[in-house]
């Protein structure tokens, strides 16, 4: 859309420099703040609106065919696990709010270590499972799928 | 050069690109080398890269067989269909019977997966797709790789793969520079699992200014999976299978959720259902077997994607465009338009943006469609990507060499994008891709594959003079100007990423021509294609952001000549709406029911081409074979 940075909000912090996946947020050497560098390779993905301390990025909508007076901001917070829009139309008339979950989990508590469960038995190793397997595959006693199971066979050729 | 060199030695598994098939392959590592080192190079921060880095609305690849849904034979056959063929079976059948232990491990680290009130299952927007609260798919699933891994480089551009110099083919690490430093990153690893994305921005996008950021894939995926494995000697296949998505004009906002969750439909710009009156003329370039409009309506078989596009194209030419899609009937719902907004800011942002600075409600108007410009990856409806080995239980002898998901080069893995002939796998289906290359190639190094690995102080070194050549060139011939981009010694990456772009649209089939190309194009495509490459080599790099871009572009332009040579090689037209051989205006099963294979010498730059057999599963009792 790209982005851009309002002077008076922005406090050089580079969080957005930090998190951009597209390299294109920068801190100008004279201001010493953060700016969007290269705005035909911003993909509007708010990563850096949304991580930015200060509320200091918007967004514009692409001057090529997105005419001016528009806003859409965004509150994500990972504590409450939500994230919160707001949508205003050109014309004034259509003002919207909309609330999200991020996760169902206090945040970075859900994830397992690996390193801590049970080694896999040579018998798995050499299965086509993979972890957590069978089990989750259907949470129950059912293996995982093969052609035998499932009366296939692969054959070459033209079949319909 | 002024910068320093980082070696990272003892490396077991290095995962290349961390979206979803890479934090799955770093994931899973873990799990099967639980004392192996597992190291994460990427481009960008992994929190928020890839494909999946501003979040998805729906998970597209699950099989429900929990709920007694979907087997995931059933898949593959809709896959087969929509890619009019085309498809390695047996590395489908093995990413859907493992998906939906990947979603359901999703759910339980936290990705909020909506559920149907009625019945408790996952809430279905489609056959395959579940409905989720996915702004923070990307951070989640990147959480889980940060505790697998022993070390994650971000803001590493991989720009080559390292290859063993005391064995042949066989792959011994990677090198690239940090995008902040600028420093020289050697990994020496025992595995590399691929896992980096397919390519926007290699034709012309329909935008012009600033929008051109607003591709449908993202800007980022510069085809780093193809430019690592192509200049490794790896074999692909499928790469002339780019695809064109009919989606919200500008915006390019997803339709999947409106056609199949809201209930949405097209029409042209008369108002009129417009898609039934293409297909008997569309008969005649596939066949019946492949468009049988009756048979689908009776069996809910879908019309396979490019088919659909196809209609599209046709009507936008004959001038009864626009294509709208209605939403006013359905955005009367207001829990059905809070799900339609939510779906764009879910994944899509700035077409909300762009709805709300055109004052465009769709309660009131029917927003416009379009056909994007093509697209060149391995993991939505299109499958473009390595040849790879599948598993040992189910593969024929020609698709499989020891380790699945292992490329033609030893101990070089891909997952995503990176694979090919296995379209529809989207984000969990990448993500599984992903553990399963993982396993595998913990096996390779259990198995003493890995043994004896060296890697030349030589190599090392031409590939850090060739890294940083860019900026070198910069540095020697910019004060031959006085000042700006003109210069008769170089070029810069954005320029080299513009005549690309041109090229492949006027040549390879982009939207300013309709999709349509044939040989002679694909020939002069060719030519100017390696004038390109000699250019390529006086790129030259202002700063460490324009190496980046120079490498990005390098990329770009490898996956580039592979699908045009793919391209010339498939004689027919086999996916209209995709792209048209206007010399070969037929799809051929008589020559072309095939999987096209292609090798590209790293030495010479050569390419050969082959044909490899395609496999289908079918129902051992023959008289269910055409149960799909």
């Amino acid at each position: 859309m790209p982005t851009f940075v309002y002077m008076t909000r922005c406090d050089g912090c580079g969080h957005c420099v930090d998190i951009c996946p597209s390299d294109i947020m920068h801190i100008d050497k004279t201001t010493r703040r953060a700016y969007n560098i290269e705005p035909n390779m911003c993909w509007e993905c708010y990563s850096c609106v949304k991580a930015c301390p200060h509320q200091a990025i918007d967004v514009r909508g692409y001057a090529d065919f997105a005419p001016l007076g528009h806003s859409v901001r965004v509150k994500r917070d990972e504590e409450k696990g939500v994230i919160a829009w707001r949508i205003k139309f050109r014309n004034g008339e259509k003002d919207m709010e909309l609330l999200a979950p991020i996760t169902t989990k206090p945040w970075g508590s859900g994830t397992p270590q690996l390193r801590e469960v049970d080694a896999p038995s040579k018998e798995q190793r050499e299965s086509q499972l993979l972890f957590n397997e069978p089990k989750y595959i259907r949470f129950d006693e059912g293996d995982i799928h093969t052609l035998e199971s499932n009366g296939l066979e692969m054959k070459q050729g033209v079949n319909y | 050069m002024k910068f320093d060199t980082v070696i990272e030695d003892d490396i077991d598994i290095l995962v290349c690109g961390a979206g979803l098939g890479g934090t799955g392959a770093a994931f899973e590592a873990r799990y099967w080398g639980q004392d192996k080192k597992i190291v994460i190079a990427e481009k960008a921060n992994i929190d928020r890269s890839g494909a999946v880095a501003q979040g998805l609305y729906a998970i597209n690849c699950y099989m429900g067989t929990r709920f007694g849904e979907n087997n995931p034979e059933d898949h593959v056959r809709y896959a087969r269909i929509d890619l009019m063929g085309m498809v390695r079976e047996d590395l489908l059948f093995d990413m859907a019977r493992h998906v939906d232990s990947t979603v359901h491990q999703f759910e339980e680290w936290g990705l909020p997966l909506m559920r149907d009130p009625k019945t408790g299952n996952y809430l279905r927007e489609g056959r395959w797709q579940i409905m989720i609260h996915g702004e923070s798919y990307k951070p989640i699933v990147a959480d889980a790789a940060k505790k697998s891994a022993d070390k994650v480089f971000n803001r590493i551009c991989v720009t080559h793969l390292l290859m063993d110099d005391a064995k042949e083919n066989r792959v011994a690490g990677a090198v690239g520079f940090n995008v902040r430093t600028g420093n020289y990153h050697v990994f020496k690893s025992k595995t590399v699992i691929v896992a980096a994305g397919g390519a926007s921005n290699i034709f012309k996008p329909r935008s012009v200014g600033e929008g051109a950021g607003r591709v449908w894939y993202a800007p980022w995926s510069s085809g780093s999976a193809y430019g690592l494995l192509i200049n490794a000697g790896a074999k692909m296949t499928q790469m002339e299978n780019r695809i064109v998505l009919a989606r919200f004009k500008d915006g390019y906002g997803p339709v999947g959720a409106y056609f199949l969750h809201l209930k949405t439909y097209t029409q042209n710009g008369m108002g009129e259902e417009y898609e039934s009156k293409w297909w008997e003329s569309l008969q005649e370039i596939v066949g019946k077997e492949y468009l049988d409009p009756e048979a689908s309506h009776l069996s809910h078989r879908p019309i396979p994607t490019c088919l659909r596009n196809h209609a599209f194209i046709q009507e936008v030419n004959a001038g009864r465009g626009p294509i709208h899609m209605v939403t006013m009937e359905a955005f009367q719902d207001p829990h059905l338009e809070e799900i339609g907004w939510h779906n764009f800011l879910g994944m899509t942002v700035g077409q909300a943006v762009l709805w709300a600075s055109t004052d465009v409600d769709p309660k009131y108007e029917n927003p416009e469609l379009t056909t994007s410009e093509p697209y060149v990856m391995g993991s939505h409806a299109t499958g473009c990507g390595a040849w790879c080995s599948g598993p040992s239980d189910l593969s024929p002898p020609e698709y499989q060499w020891g380790y699945n998901r292992m490329t033609t080069v030893e101990g070089l893995f891909g997952a995503g994008d990176a694979v090919g002939g296995t379209p529809h796998a989207f984000s969990s289906g990448s993500f599984t891709e992903g553990r399963i290359a993982a396993k595998a190639a913990c096996q390779y190094i259990e198995d003493g594959k890995a043994e004896g690995i060296k890697i030349s102080d030589e190599q090392i070194e031409r590939r850090k003079q060739e890294v940083y050549k860019p900026m070198e060139t910069y540095r020697v011939f910019r004060n031959e100007i006085t000042a700006g981009s003109v210069n008769p010694n170089y070029i810069n990456p954005r320029q080299a990423l513009d005549r690309l772009q041109k090229l492949m649209d006027e040549y390879a089939g982009g939207v300013t021509v309709s999709y349509m190309t044939n040989e002679k194009l694909l020939n002069i495509g060719l030519k100017k294609l390696k004038m390109l490459e000699e250019d390529l080599e006086k790129v030259a790099a202002e700063d460490i952001h324009e190496l980046l871009r120079a490498w990005e572009i390098k990329h770009r332009h490898l996956t580039s000549e592979s699908v045009v040579q793919h391209t010339l090689f498939r004689k027919e037209t086999r996916w209209p709406g995709y792209y048209y051989r206007g010399d070969h205006m037929k799809l051929d099963d008589a020559n072309w029911h095939v999987l096209t294979v292609s090798r590209r010498d790293p030495e010479t730059g050569e390419y050969t081409m082959e044909k490899a057999p395609l496999y289908h599963l079918v129902d051992v009792d023959k008289d269910k074979e055409n149960a799909a």
